[in-house]
């Protein structure tokens, strides 16, 4: 079986201060895998150079068995692979239907003539953009808060309103960076719940950093440990818990 | 006390002291010499006045300040009066607005529908960079560029090619676009002040050439004698220019009058004016329009979503630029005569500022700004000098008591509907 993403050696440089060294990961379809380490380990900045945010300083970003480092954000984006950022960032101006319609800005109509003559073309696509948002919106439960203003949203509320941004997109690869920081534990089991939903029945995988062990744990298929930007352990959850280099980096040295 | 009468009195002084510098001293010359001497003492009594008003204004200040206070409200006055708000009242609005415009020149005088004329290039304009400042976020300090580049296309196309106006206005804000688009693909790349400091010399690159080139432009002289647009092929002058064709007053047997094409060129700018209103109106509504507003907010998240921020940022800076184009070329053939002159960095200013005072993105508040920032330099002409400082106190007064711009903007929201 193909993977969906292979990173192979990761290196991120920031002048004399080395971030990230030699990460590898490994995604299949269907799955849910997760980054973890200590806070400033460089799960961020692994995010952001597989996401093109930034550029790698060395090392390869295969995905669906095309090189994706080295290319702008939007373009790895347009490929299928979306992603979530740490503190929300919603167009919190736009009301929460027209951030989904934004999001969808690739699958729509562009044709300036189309758009000014309003012809039925443009309104079909309009329509289906209107209904997919709709679609998801009914899964994160937010269609009753579909016409207010993103940014009167509760912050748990904007967490998922972001999940189904990057849904309306279509990715096949969703990463999400820390969704649930700043849950309430019901919150964190209704995320818990949205992910596995995500990869049973949307069959897309998600790459995941948390810090929130007991969600890690319990959905992940592969964990992967970075501390201090170096790769530190892989495996299942079962693995990882039972691993001493882990319990070391975590707890530290008895 | 003491000291809020002693900050009063100096600030008394410095407007005696300013004051005096700039209206108390008249300087004229008597044959080759010229002498200083102190104006007549009408002026000096308003400087006087002028001082005591100062002194009072400081000595009562807190109370002053509690009376703007209420002046400013809760933010409630910021709103469109009641019987605006609806879609269908605003359609009623605008039906009878455009009536109203219509019928206007008819029954005003020339000089008034020259200056509406005048008005309505100004709409155009600030229509046309409120696509680039204020849907896509973009400071374009050099929006004059393009406006001089749509009045040269014009000028330069009948010059050498005898094209007519119809044929030339496509081609100019054709032209004007391709400069938007050239002059974007570089320097989009920059953000806020950078992207204003490149923009404003590009703006002043093309005056400068304009004024240079002097074999093609003519330089500093200009272009003359440019033709008026024609209705249909019949022209508005009192004869023929050429053996067969037509003018306006022949055509219909009516005695000549110059103000048929005083009413003509009116009724096209406001033809204009309003298929850009309707375009603008239906950018906005587009997944151009909302990708605009989306970058102004967040860039970053747009990247994440595969928007493609250089090439939205092209489409608004072109599409603005094209509007400059229009608008240029029934500059040049409204005026007759063009000389880059006409494309100083003020012109760019004075749209920025109808931009900014009318509400960023607002299309109403831009309308209303044009109109107040031309009619009224107009109608104050008999305070000559003082004009500009009225103007002035204007604006201060404006971002002092509304800095969000008359009519802010209120976004048409998409509305998810449910069976």
């Amino acid at each position: 079986m193909t993977n969906l993403l292979t990173v192979k050696d990761l290196t991120m440089r920031f002048g004399g201060l080395l971030a990230v060294n030699g990460v590898n990961l490994e995604v299949g379809e269907k799955q849910i895998v997760s980054v973890i380490g200590p806070n400033g380990a460089g799960k961020t900045t692994v995010f952001n150079c597989v996401s093109g945010f930034y550029i790698p300083t060395a090392g390869s970003v295969m995905f669906q068995g095309k090189e994706m480092r080295g290319k702008p954000g939007f373009k790895i984006a347009q490929e299928g692979m979306v992603r979530t950022f740490q503190n929300v960032r919603l167009f919190k101006e736009m009301t929460v239907i027209e951030n989904l319609l934004v999001a969808q800005h690739m699958h729509a109509e562009h044709n300036l003539l189309k758009g000014f003559f309003m012809t039925s073309d443009f309104k079909k696509k309009e329509q289906e953009l209107m209904d997919r948002a709709a679609y998801w919106l009914e899964k994160v439960g937010l269609l009753d808060f579909a016409n207010r203003e993103a940014g009167n949203l509760a912050y748990g509320q904007q967490r998922r309103l972001e999940i189904a941004r990057c849904m309306v997109t279509e990715p096949k690869l969703l990463m999400l960076d820390e969704p649930a920081a700043g849950l309430n534990p019901n919150e964190t089991k209704d995320l818990d719940e949205l992910i596995v939903h995500l990869k049973d029945e949307q069959g897309i995988s998600i790459l995941l950093i948390e810090h929130d062990m007991g969600l890690v744990m319990g959905i992940s298929d592969q964990i992967y440990v970075v501390n201090q930007g170096e790769p530190l352990a892989s495996g299942t959850p079962a693995e990882i818990q039972a691993n001493p280099e882990v319990i070391k980096a975590y707890l530290g040295e008895e | 006390m003491q000291s809020r009468f002693s900050s009063a009195a100096l600030a008394a002084g410095v407007t005696l002291i300013l004051g005096f510098m700039v209206l108390g001293i008249s300087f004229s010359v008597e044959g080759v010499v010229p002498t200083l001497e102190v104006s007549e003492s009408h002026k000096i009594i308003g400087l006087l006045i002028g001082a005591g008003l100062v002194f009072l204004l400081q000595y009562f200040r807190a109370e002053v300040s509690k009376v703007t206070a209420k002046m400013k409200g809760d933010g409630q006055a910021h709103e469109l009066p009641s019987f605006m708000r609806t879609e269908k009242q605003q359609r009623v609005l605008a039906f009878w607005a455009v009536g109203a415009l219509l019928l206007f020149p008819f029954l005003s005088s020339r000089g008034a529908v020259d200056i509406a004329t005048l008005t309505l290039i100004y709409v155009m304009l600030g229509l046309g960079l409120n696509v680039v400042v204020g849907l896509a976020g973009l400071l374009d300090l050099g929006y004059v560029g393009f406006y001089a580049v749509g009045a040269y296309s014009y000028a330069l196309l009948n010059l050498y090619f005898d094209m007519s106006f119809w044929m030339a206005l496509p081609i100019a804000g054709g032209l004007a676009a391709l400069f938007g688009y050239l002059l974007g693909f570089p320097v989009l790349r920059l953000r806020g002040d950078y992207l204003a400091i490149v923009t404003l010399g590009f703006g002043e690159i093309i005056r400068i050439l304009l004024n240079n080139w002097t074999e093609l432009t003519g330089g500093p002289n200009g272009i003359a004698r440019i033709p008026k647009p024609t209705l249909f092929g019949l022209e508005f002058n009192r004869r023929p220019s050429e053996e067969g064709a037509t003018t306006f007053h022949d055509f219909f047997g009516i005695s000549y009058s110059s103000e048929y094409k005083v009413i003509f060129l009116y009724l096209m700018a406001l033809l204009l004016v309003l298929l850009t209103i309707y375009v603008i109106r239906r950018l906005v509504r587009m997944p151009i329009g909302r990708a605009w507003e989306a970058l102004r907010e967040d860039d970053i998240a747009c990247r994440s979503l595969g928007l493609n921020p250089t090439n939205i940022k092209l489409g608004a800076f072109t599409i603005g630029a094209s509007f400059a184009g229009f608008a240029g070329s029934f500059f040049a053939a409204r005026q007759g005569f063009i000389s880059p002159e006409s494309f100083t960095f003020i012109e760019s200013a004075i749209i920025l500022a109808i931009v900014v005072l009318g509400g960023m993105g607002s299309q109403l508040g831009v309308v209303l700004a044009a109109c107040a920032m031309t009619i009224l330099p107009e109608m104050a002409r008999e305070f000559d000098e003082y004009r500009m400082l009225l103007f002035g106190l204007m604006m201060v007064l404006m971002m002092i008591w509304r800095p969000q711009g008359l009519l802010p903007m209120k976004r048409p929201h998409l509305e998810l509907k449910r069976d």
